[in-house]
């Protein structure tokens, strides 16, 4: 950017060819986009079918919550939402995280710390379902 | 002028002399009203990031399901308390506010609803669909209960 007390000016002999070299790629920018409304679109049925689980199990005890995992598609499903659910929340909050937090330290730091609590949970529920269900 | 956004900041005065234009600034705080547009994407920003903190809940519950009768009835019982229903509630609604405009968002990426009119009109159906959707899910939850 230009310093603002300078008038503005236009160089027009550099192509933008020459601007944008040496800057780096997009790198996985379009994967990140692409993968946001992938999931987007799986946890359409996905939470709509957790919503009914969560009315189903609601006051469940424990031997209940074993019953309901133990059937294949109800396990499946579940796993299914938690792989879609995280991915899509790892996604979203690094496009938070990037928008608001400017120093790189800090920036890359919360990156980190956000996307290791996110495969932990995502881990912790997968087991937990297993454990339920087998 | 190094990068070619910044061609759209520059214009020429009547004497010909390029000029900075000003830089609009952030549509939320004290220069905009709030608006549709603003409002709900905001909203959809704020709801997902709060889903998150709601998913720790999840992962909590699935963690003491499998960890024993004890974690469960405890966790069981958290949830059943009047603060765990105030959480609950808000987790709904902020689920089903996401899952709405989420769908608003993917009609944009296919190209549909941009003008203001359909914009204004789905923001409107979004906010409705979240309160009765919101309004049966506990309607259903309690009649059960």
């Amino acid at each position: 950017m230009n310093d603002m007390n300078t008038d503005p000016t236009i160089h027009i002999l550099r192509s933008q060819l020459g601007r944008a070299r040496g800057l780096g790629s997009a790198k996985s920018g379009l994967h990140h986009w692409w993968a946001q409304r992938v999931t987007a679109i799986a946890l359409l049925p996905l939470s709509l079918y957790f919503v009914l689980s969560v009315l189903m199990l609601e006051g469940a005890s424990r031997t209940q919550m074993m019953g309901y995992m133990a059937e294949p598609w109800n396990a499946v499903l579940f796993l299914c939402l938690i792989a879609a659910l995280f991915y899509h929340l790892a996604l979203g909050l690094q496009t938070v995280i990037e928008d608001y937090v400017h120093k790189d330290a800090v920036r890359l730091a919360s990156l980190l710390a956000v996307k290791g609590l996110i495969v932990f949970c995502a881990l912790a529920s997968a087991v937990s379902v297993l454990k339920l269900a087998l | 002028m190094k990068d070619v956004r910044e061609a759209l900041m520059v214009g020429r005065n009547t004497q010909g002399k390029l000029v900075r234009r000003p830089v609009s600034p952030f549509m939320i705080g004290s220069a905009y009203k709030p608006q549709m547009s603003s409002v709900s994407s905001i909203l959809h920003r704020i709801t997902g990031v709060a889903l998150g903190l709601g998913t720790l809940l999840l992962t909590l519950w699935l963690v003491c399901a499998a960890a024993g009768d004890g974690a469960f009835s405890v966790i069981q019982a958290v949830l059943a308390s009047w603060i765990g229903l105030i959480i609950l509630i808000g987790f709904t609604a902020a689920l089903f506010y996401h899952f709405c405009n989420g769908i608003r968002h993917l009609a944009w990426d296919a190209g549909k609803g941009f003008d203001l009119p359909a914009m204004h009109q789905s923001g409107r159906v979004v906010f409705a669909a979240t309160v009765g959707l919101t309004v049966i899910f506990w309607a259903v939850g309690l009649y059960i209960w």
